[in-house]
Order: structure tokens, then sequence, then C-alpha cells
């Protein structure tokens, strides 16, 4: 052994060397986020919660092909549907089982007419099973609520779909 | 009559005794509990991260959160497991922990018993705390516990050599086994200064003894899954958890009884004495705990058998060699303390 390696050894200047690259960290700015306080960006394709859209007249989107159905791979997804009386087929059933679905974004991508959407949330955790089988009413919902921010995504991923 | 005066007497010595030994007791509990929440965001800190902020004001209550979850938690007892012997583990490790304290001087008045031989009993009573450890991996039946256990043991028993080798040249320059006289003794100067090489090596002792990083291989996740703790859940294995960060605390503690003045002022001048002195003292202890912190978040973890070179090869004949600089020293200078 070399006698500046025992030197060093001995005296653990690579140990206060680490102890001192230590403090100095300390007081450097954060790299994490303070998460529930503050959110990380969220893509434009971020797949999260679900929601059932509308057309700006209140009228549903979900014209009730079942293309959705068809194409969940986790089968999550059941449609029952009804003609109305002006000859329009609608859904008079729209279910999700949450806990089933892989997120995949499938049923988004198969839908003709941009009615069901995977929306940018994902902090919809729930203390029991049941409250995470979305219906219909749950749905459209969700739809509402974020509106505003799933037409921008769609309109953003427009060119590219 | 006599018979009554005498319970009155017992009485009362009774109650006076149990409610100072709270006085200690509580404060050195909470104190555990806020010191693992100083270790991890030290730790956080360190690697950039922010650590537990949420519960309480910067997160302080974040142990106490921790504590509640661990009490509701169902207690898990292996079928295989020798029942008493598994139970009984975390609570000896526990009592150990906690015994100890007994005779931590936190002032020159404060200090619970006052014996004339404190630092032999402290360390009496931490080397019995590898067997609640033993227990814990004994009687857990299980492999995983088991080799943590017997690396513990070997691994403690080992650096235990160390410190009271270490331990031999402070009571050299003090001449007195009382913790009040070795912090009494340091009135002119902090035995760190003397003793520098030594308060290094009693520091990685101590990490050793511990079983805190770069040591901590009877934790070692990555082989050991939690070593002996890995069959314990809800209280049992927050009493263990417990049990480990009061070892901690008295470590540091022990290390600026012995080399950092304890209660002592650095200066004996205004504004330093108007400060308290159980204030130095716990002031003391949070340095070296900060650098307990600080040095698990940079360190790697050693191989065993380098932890086994570093204490019997290297930590027992320095610190031996140091024993006889020390009495030489002392003895040609006619230092020797009682003369």
């Amino acid at each position: 052994m070399k006698f500046s390696r025992l030197l060093k050894t001995i005296l653990m200047l690579d140990f206060i060397k680490g102890l001192l690259i230590a403090i100095k960290e300390i007081f450097k700015q954060k790299k994490t986020i303070n998460y529930p306080f503050e959110k990380g960006k969220i893509g434009t394709r971020f797949r999260g919660e679900h929601a059932l859209r509308r057309y700006p007249n209140g009228e549903e989107r979900c014209i009730a092909c079942k293309l959705c159905e068809a194409i969940c791979p986790a089968q999550a997804i059941t449609i029952e549907s009804t003609e109305r009386e002006d000859g329009s087929r609608k859904t008079t059933r729209y279910d999700i089982d949450m806990l089933k679905c892989i997120y995949c974004g499938l049923c988004e991508e198969s839908c003709p007419v941009d009615a069901i959407v995977q929306g940018p949330n994902f902090e919809f955790a729930t203390e029991t099973r049941e409250e995470l089988y979305y219906n219909k009413e749950k749905l459209l919902d969700n739809g509402d609520r974020w509106e505003s921010i799933l037409a921008a995504n769609i309109k953003a991923n427009k060119p590219y779909r | 009559m006599e018979l009554k005066d005498k319970m009155i007497e017992y009485l009362f010595i009774f109650f006076n005794q149990t409610y100072k030994i709270l006085l200690l007791l509580v404060p050195v509990l909470v104190s555990v509990a806020m010191i693992v929440w100083l270790d991890r965001r030290v730790w956080a800190f360190v690697q950039k991260r922010r650590g537990p902020n949420v519960v309480g004001p910067f997160g302080l209550l974040q142990s106490l959160a921790d504590a509640l979850k661990y009490i509701f938690k169902e207690i898990i007892v292996p079928a295989s497991s020798n029942k008493i012997i598994f139970i009984l583990a975390p609570v000896i490790t526990m009592t150990l922990a906690l015994i100890s304290w007994a005779v931590i001087p936190f002032s020159d008045s404060f200090v619970i018993a006052n014996i004339n031989v404190g630092i032999l009993y402290i360390f009496a009573v931490s080397s019995l705390g590898v067997y609640g450890i033993i227990m814990g991996g004994w009687a857990s039946n299980s492999k995983y516990p088991f080799l943590g256990a017997i690396r513990s043991a070997a691994q403690m028993v080992s650096y235990e050599v160390s410190i009271g080798v270490i331990i031999i040249n402070v009571l050299l320059c003090v001449g007195s086994l009382n913790l009040s006289d070795i912090v009494k003794a340091q009135e002119n100067m902090w035995f760190i200064i003397p003793l520098f090489p030594m308060f290094v090596v009693f520091f990685i002792s101590a990490l050793a003894e511990t079983n805190r990083p770069p040591f901590d291989l009877p934790e070692a996740e990555a082989e050991l899954v939690a070593g002996y703790q890995t069959e314990y859940s809800g209280m049992m294995y927050a009493m263990f958890w417990l049990g480990e960060y009061a070892n901690i605390l008295l470590m540091c503690s022990l290390g600026s009884i012995l080399f950092l003045g304890g209660w002592l002022s650095p200066i004996d001048l205004y504004p330093f004495t108007i400060i308290p002195a159980p204030l130095w003292f716990i002031f003391k202890i949070l340095i070296l705990f900060i650098l307990f912190a600080l040095v698990k978040a940079i360190v790697p973890r050693y191989r065993y058998d380098q932890l086994m070179r570093l204490g019997w090869k290297i930590f027992l004949p320095f610190s031996l060699l140091w024993v006889v600089i020390t009495s030489s020293y002392l003895f040609y200078f006619d230092l020797l303390p009682g003369n």
C-alpha cells in the first residue's frame, strides 16, 4: 500500500470530503415537489380517470355504438342502450369498473364521437371498492367537471390522430 | 404506629422517585420520536428530498402518527415461534434502552441515580441489550431473523470491546467512574482535545454498537429483509424501533459526556453561562445525532469481514496503544488524578 493512501485512510480524508459535500447539499434547492400542495405537470395525452363528454348544447355525445365495450381488453365497460322517441340510440347504462380498468386508453381511441375520454385526474382513490364502480351519472359528472381541460387536450392532440 | 410511619415514608420515597423517573422518561420517549423525524429529515435533505413535512409543523408529528399506526396494527405471532420469548424480546430491548438513562446526568443536580460506577452500569446494560436482539432473532424461528441476530451479536460484542478500552482512556484522565465526576473533570478542557483520535474511534464504534449505517448488517435489507425484526409487526416492531433509537440517543449522550463536556458550556463566560446546563447537554447530543444521521446518508454498507477486521484488527490495537500512551503521558508528567 502506498504511503499517501495509508495517510488518506488514517485521516479519513475521503469521509470528511463526503461529509462536507453532504452538508453543502443540505442547503441546496430540493429536487422533489411538495406533492399534495404542489403538483407536477401532466401531458395532454395523460390517461387518468374516465369521463363521458357532452355536446355544448347539453346532449350526451355517446351514441351507444359499444365499440369501447368491445375493445376493452379488461372487459371493464358495460353498456345497455335503447332507442329514444326521436329515433336516436342512447345509453341507458354505462358502467366502468375502475378496478378492472388497466388505463390503456383503447376506449378513448375507439370512440367515434369523442364521448368517452380519459382525463388528467389521477387522485380518485376511495375507501371502499363500491365507490370505484362508476356508473353513467358519475362519468357524465366527471365530463362536466373536467370539460375545459378535456376539450383542450383533444384539440391539442387532433393533428396527430 | 411505627409500621404506619414506615409505610408512609416508603410511599413518599416511592412517589418521589416515580415522579422523577417520569420527568426523565417522558421527555426521553418524546425526544426519541422527534429524533426519528430528525433522522429522516436530515437523510432526505442530503438527498435533496423534502422528507416528512406534512403532519404538524415541519412534519414534527410524523413519528406520533407512525406510532399511532403501529398501535392499531395487528400483532402477528408466527405459529412456529417460541411465543413467550418472541413477545419478551422487544420488551427487553426497550426496557434496557430506557433504564440506562437513570445514570445520565443532565446537570449538576438532575440525575436520578448518581451511582459511583455509572459508566460501568451503562456498559453492563448496553451489553445486555444484545440479548433482546438475539432472543427476537432466535424465537422467530425463521432464517432471516436468525442470521440477523447472529450478525448483530457478533458485531455488538466486538465493538463493545473497543468502546470499553476507549472508556479506559477517559477514566485514566478522570480517576472516577461516576458520570458527574467525568463531566466535572472536563471543566478546564474537554477530553475531545487531548483524546481526539479516541473520540473518532468511539464515534465509529458507537455507530457499530447501535447497528447504524455503515454497520447496519443485522438489518441489511438487501440480504436479510429486515434482520431480526422481520417477523415482528405492530406495537412489537415499534418497541424494537423505540429501543433502537433510545440506544442511539444514549450513545450520543455518552459521547457528549465522555468527550464533549456533558452539560458544561464551551467557555465559562457570560453569554454562554446564561443558557441552562441541561440545554447545553441536549444541544451536544443533537449535534452528535445529526452527525449520526449525516453518516447514514453518505456511506455505503460495510462487508461483514471488513466490519470484523475494523473492530478487532484496527480499533482494538489502536485504542489499546492509546491507553498506553495516555497512561505513560499522565505518569511521566505526574498528572494522574488522585495524586
